[in-house]
This record gives structure tokens, sequence and C-alpha cells, in this order.
């Protein structure tokens, strides 16, 4: 009797043992997270709910004085920007020589290459902007900080950029569906400001969109 | 621009008076030394915003407002 209650006590340990220790090795990841976040100084400032949404305010107000009224208008809208490349040189030595092309820059995804002509999609740029002191814990900017570096660095030096980033083709982070989309979306936001500014100019937006010669 | 902050401002003064601005460059240095990236937005002549990418202080147009340093880009995603 004896044997037999020392035999199912150890088999009920033993199951203990089993179902605990996922639940050990989650508290000790925690703590291990909690004691690097104390370390890099995140935790010993007070919690603030509304620290990371006033970041995000202070970034777009920054985007806004930076980017064209009509680029801040596309981001406040679609939630990305269309940068339009500069290496499409005639002469130049890429193999997009007089051919039009554009980026698309997303908050913390990959920058999307596409051929606006044809809406083909060329590569994905995967590239961050990391700040390794981590203020509070993170080394990431603000969405629309994210978006202002991307556009910096895109008109200030493509080359540098595209060089820093790790080339993919497309869909490897970002769904080529999502951004078909997208630039269904800009095109349809583009007719649409043009049809505004038209009428604000007291033209008719369906006479100009006609042929000349008909 | 800093995670959780958003902008921040780190130094400003008038490139005219030679004590400021020895001040300015000496935070420009210590900015890139940390290795941030510095652009400074600029409107062209047809009233278009772009930015220019800055290495040192005297690329820097001297009628400019403001340089915006940011952290230097690394390939992501991997």
């Amino acid at each position: 009797m004896i044997i037999a209650l020392s035999a199912t006590a150890i088999v009920v340990l033993a199951l203990l043992w089993e179902i605990s220790i996922p639940w050990i090795d989650r508290r000790l990841d925690e703590r291990r997270r909690r004691r690097e976040l104390r370390r890099a100084g995140a935790l010993g400032a007070p919690h603030d709910p509304g620290r990371e949404r006033r970041a995000e305010q202070r970034a777009r107000e920054l985007l806004k004085s930076c980017v064209n009224e009509e680029e801040w208008a596309m981001y406040r809208d679609l939630g990305f920007l269309r940068v339009w490349g500069g290496q499409s040189d005639p002469d130049g030595p890429s193999e997009l020589r007089g051919v039009d092309y554009a980026y698309l820059v997303y908050p913390h995804k990959p920058i999307v290459a596409y051929l606006p002509q044809t809406g083909r999609l060329l590569n994905e740029y995967c590239v961050e902007f990391p700040d390794e002191t981590r203020p509070y814990g993170s080394p990431r900017l603000p969405d629309s900080d994210d978006v202002l570096a991307k556009w910096m660095a895109l008109c200030g030096d493509e080359r540098r950029i595209i060089a820093e980033a790790n080339l993919h083709l497309p869909g490897r982070q970002v769904d080529p569906r999502q951004v078909q989309r997208d630039l269904w979306r800009l095109g349809r936001w583009e007719r649409e400001r043009l049809a505004r500014a038209l009428r604000a100019a007291g033209a008719d937006p369906q006479r100009q969109a006609e042929p000349a010669d008909g | 621009m800093r995670p959780g902050f958003g902008e921040q401002l780190i130094a400003e003064g008038d490139v005219e008076d030679a004590e400021e601005e020895r001040a300015l460059i000496g935070e420009f240095r210590r900015q890139l030394d940390q290795g941030m990236w510095a652009a400074v937005p600029i409107t062209r002549t047809d009233g278009r915003r772009e930015a220019e990418m800055v290495r040192s202080f005297t690329d820097i147009p001297r009628d400019t407002g403001r340089v915006i340093f940011f952290p230097r880009a690394a390939g992501g995603g991997e």
C-alpha cells in the first residue's frame, strides 16, 4: 500500500514538474528582461502612458515641417510616402537608365521600390535607424521619425541608404497585395486631389480629362 | 530624433557669433562621433522641399535654420 502511494506521489510530482518547467522558464525570462531594462535605465523613469503618443505627435510635426505639402498630405491620408528615385539618369550607370522609379516609405517597414508606369515591384530595402542608447529601453524611433529619416536619407543620399539596406525580393516582409492596394489607393488619392485642385481653380475636371481632339 | 522622445533640441546658437559657432561645431562633431547622421532640410528655388545629408560642419548652408540628427541606418529584416 505504502509502495503504491509512494509510486503515485512520485508520478504526480513528475507530472507537476513537467507542467511547471515552462512557467519557471517564463518567470526567469521575465526577471532577466527586467534586469536588463533596469540596467539600461528604462525602468528608472516613472511609467508615463502618454510618452510614446507625445513623441509621435512631435515626430509628426517635425515631418510636416520638412516634407512637401503633397507628401505630408499623402502620409496623413494614406500612411506612407512616395519618394521618386533619383538614379534614372538616361546616361547613368544604373540599369534603370531613363526609367522613372519610386519608393514607398512605410513606418518601420522596408522601403519598397517600384515602377510607377506599370506598378511592378522591384525590391524591398530593409533598413532601420536604431538608437542603441535606448533611452526608454527601446531602440525604435517614433513612426513619423522613422519615415522622416528614410525620406531625408533617400532625398539626401539615395545611394548611401540603399547601400546600407538589406536588399530582398518583393514580398519578403511587405505583402505585395498590400503594396498593390496602396498603389491603387495612391492613384485614386492623386486623382481626387487633382480634381479638387481643378475645381478650386474654376476648371471642370471632366472636361480636363477629355482628349484634346475629342 | 530619439526613441520615446521624438524631436529634442540639442543645441542652438548663431553662427555669426564665434563663440556660439564653436559650441555648435563641438556639438555637431559629438553627434557624428556618436554615430548619428545629420541632414539639413532645404527648400529649392522652385519651392520644392528636400534634404541634404551633411558630413562636416562646413557642408551646412550658413543660412540654414536647423540640422536634424538621426541614428545611422543599419540593414534590417535579416
